[in-house]
């Protein structure tokens, strides 16, 4: 028989036009039930007015982040034992730096346009999907493989980052990791875009989004690649003037 | 004269795909669904885009479905798939006895083929089991789901699509002689209810297809059947690897990003809006899943899931065909202006939505043919930032 804990799920509330609260429900649950899992028991059976977003249940869509107690969670794969304790609360609100759609629900919008912009790819050859995996340990013979690009454009560092929350014209840590991902040599016309106040320069280096990328996409280590990306674009075009 | 207007509720796979024909078709199409894009059965598909191996034995009709619609989307949705191949491999003697069924089976429904030896299959996947017999290369690919779906629906809202999301129909519309005209939404992200009308209804709800059919007083034969999927931290190999068999529990592992995703059982539920994860289904697909690839064992759980099947109800679990039907309610049950579209597989969800438009514009009188084949979908990222 599976463990059970009683447990109090705190769901932020937010209808069109109201100011958001919290509803409380009192759960049993196995603790090593994901939040997600709660979340939709919830909707099945105790309220069918929450409003929550959610697709692949394996950390694969990006569809399901929200803050759980006080962090960016992908909900789908956030274990209830890893968030609180039996007899213990677990407070789950929508991410933040987006405009609430409903209750749990954010409009995301912002995110895939600037994804668009800088043309993050969305497949890519397998040698150059991880950045922990230098050009000279590619295996050639991956280089005939093509697999889906690591970021699932979740929202969680957009939603964690300080600097995201001082400009909302900040592109933010996903997309300028799509623009180093692509390359400035390869992509010379992405420049004016990311070495701007709300591109690279709008970092200030907290690390928040490297912390809960649920997908080992590392964007912080990625803005600071850009950066010197940027820095070697503009030194060549000193000297390559047309 | 105006357009007509087709509601489909479920913006699922065949929903979101069936708009998109719709659309192209010359309709104006309000797609209706009560969460958001891929919340039910679609957006936790295992994502294998299958070359139609599996069923080239039993149920070539799916089998010639999957190797056609392959070619397809691989074409028109390039974006969302990791297309890498596949193999299919045998681990003992049950398994080699099914080869020449195997071989004759994809040689009946095309689906091209190349026999490997151990080591040369070894060569291209190394961490599978080094054990095999014997492998087949084919075709087979992985997709992420919610993308698949929100690339048809990206292109449909283009052509003037309408997407309510978070919008629950809670009764149907009747003309008072039996036939359908509209629906009665509650608009979740408001509280508040709305009357919206159509020319016809598209019921593409899925393994929920029978609840929206009953509003109406009719029926649909779907059987709905969950399975469990277990998704591992590593991504052990670039191909789909199916085990040379009869289809079963747990035969195929599928990469996907870092992860591999080992598949999947079949069960049946009276509850369709939450599944348990059954703790010793997920045992099973780690039993299963290691025989093919042995380094499962020491990979860490990232996540256990599952997805609801809608099987059309001619056999049970296994043995019920894969295939996809499109119900005209006015043949079944003397309901006009309802037509339920189920059963099917996520590969064949371009083909289904033909079907479906098809049997719409019949009831309507409508000649536009099917132009979804050669239309290249618009990135799924559009979806969001189109207007609606």
């Amino acid at each position: 028989m599976s463990e059970k804990w009683n447990i109090t799920l705190k769901v932020s509330r937010q209808k069109e036009g109201e100011t958001p609260h919290f509803d409380e429900y009192k759960m049993e649950v196995d603790p090593d039930e994901y939040v997600l899992d709660a979340v939709e028991r919830v909707w099945a059976f105790m309220d069918r007015t929450v409003c929550f977003r959610h697709a692949c249940h394996h950390s694969t869509c990006g569809a399901c982040g929200m803050r759980v107690n006080n962090v960016e969670k992908l909900t789908c794969i956030t274990s209830i034992r890893d968030m609180c304790q039996d007899g213990g609360t677990l407070k789950v609100e929508p991410l933040r730096n987006f405009p609430v759609i409903s209750d749990l629900a954010v409009d995301m919008g912002s995110l895939y346009n600037r994804l668009e912009a800088v043309g993050a790819r969305s497949v890519l050859p397998v040698p150059e999907a991880e950045i922990e995996k230098p050009a000279s340990t590619w295996d050639p013979a991956d280089q005939q493989y093509i697999r889906l690009a690591d970021c699932i454009e979740c929202g969680l560092c957009i939603s964690a980052c300080p600097s995201a929350a001082t400009s909302s014209g900040y592109l933010g840590p996903a997309v300028l990791a799509g623009a180093q991902a692509n390359g400035l040599k390869r992509n010379p016309e992405l420049l004016q875009l990311v070495d701007a106040e709300d591109g690279v320069w709008r970092c200030h280096s907290a690390f928040e989004c490297s912390a809960v990328c649920p997908s080992l996409v590392d964007p912080a280590r990625r803005i600071m690649n850009l950066r010197t990306q940027v820095f070697t674009e503009r030194f060549s075009r000193l000297f390559h003037k047309a | 004269m105006s357009k007509p207007h087709a509601i489909i509720v479920g913006a699922g796979f065949t929903g979101t795909a069936t708009a998109h024909d719709l659309a192209l078709r010359g309709f104006d199409v309000t797609v209706i669904e009560r969460g958001d894009i891929c919340n039910g059965t679609s957006g936790r598909t295992h994502g294998l885009l299958h070359c139609g191996g599996r069923y080239a034995v039993k149920d070539q009709e799916s089998a010639i479905e999957c190797i056609d619609e392959n070619i397809i989307l691989r074409k028109i949705v390039p974006g969302v798939i990791e297309p890498n191949g596949g193999l299919f491999i045998a681990l003992n003697e049950s398994d080699l006895a099914y080869r020449d069924a195997f071989i004759a089976g994809c040689q009946a429904c095309h689906i091209p083929l190349e026999e490997l030896t151990p080591a040369q299959a070894l060569r291209l996947e190394p961490n599978i089991n080094p054990k095999l017999l014997t492998a087949f290369l084919v075709p087979d690919g992985t997709f992420d789901p919610l993308r698949l779906a929100l690339s048809f629906a990206a292109t449909a809202k283009k052509n003037g699509a309408k997407f309510r999301t978070y919008s629950e129909v809670k009764s149907l519309i009747l003309d008072g002689q039996g036939g359908v005209v509209g629906v009665n939404v509650l608009e979740r992200a408001s509280n508040q209810t709305h009357e919206l009308r159509g020319d016809i209804l598209v019921n593409a709800t899925g393994a929920w297809a029978g609840e929206i059919a009953e509003m109406a007083g009719a029926s649909v034969p779907v059987k709905p059947s969950p399975g469990v999927m277990v998704a591992y931290d590593q991504r052990f190999v670039e191909r789909a690897i199916n085990r040379l068999n009869t289809p079963g529990d747990g035969d195929i592992v599928l990469p996907q990003r870092r992860m591999v995703v080992v598949g999947t059982t079949s069960f049946e539920i009276d509850d369709l809006d939450y599944v348990p994860v059954l703790e010793e289904h997920v045992k099973l697909m780690l039993e299963r899943g290691a025989e093919l690839i042995p380094g499962i064992r020491n990979a860490r759980v990232r996540g256990k899931y599952m997805a609801t099947r809608p099987l059309i109800s001619s056999g049970s679990g296994r043995s019920a065909a894969r295939t996809f039907k499109c119900y005209d309610h006015k043949e079944t049950h003397n309901v006009d202006g309802l037509v339920t579209i189920t059963g099917g597989k996520a590969t064949t969800l371009r083909a289904m939505a033909e079907g479906t438009a098809d049997v719409v514009c019949r009831k309507l009188g409508i000649n536009a043919p099917c132009t979804t084949k050669d239309v290249l979908l618009l990135s799924y990222r559009q979806y969001y930032s189109l207007p609606n």
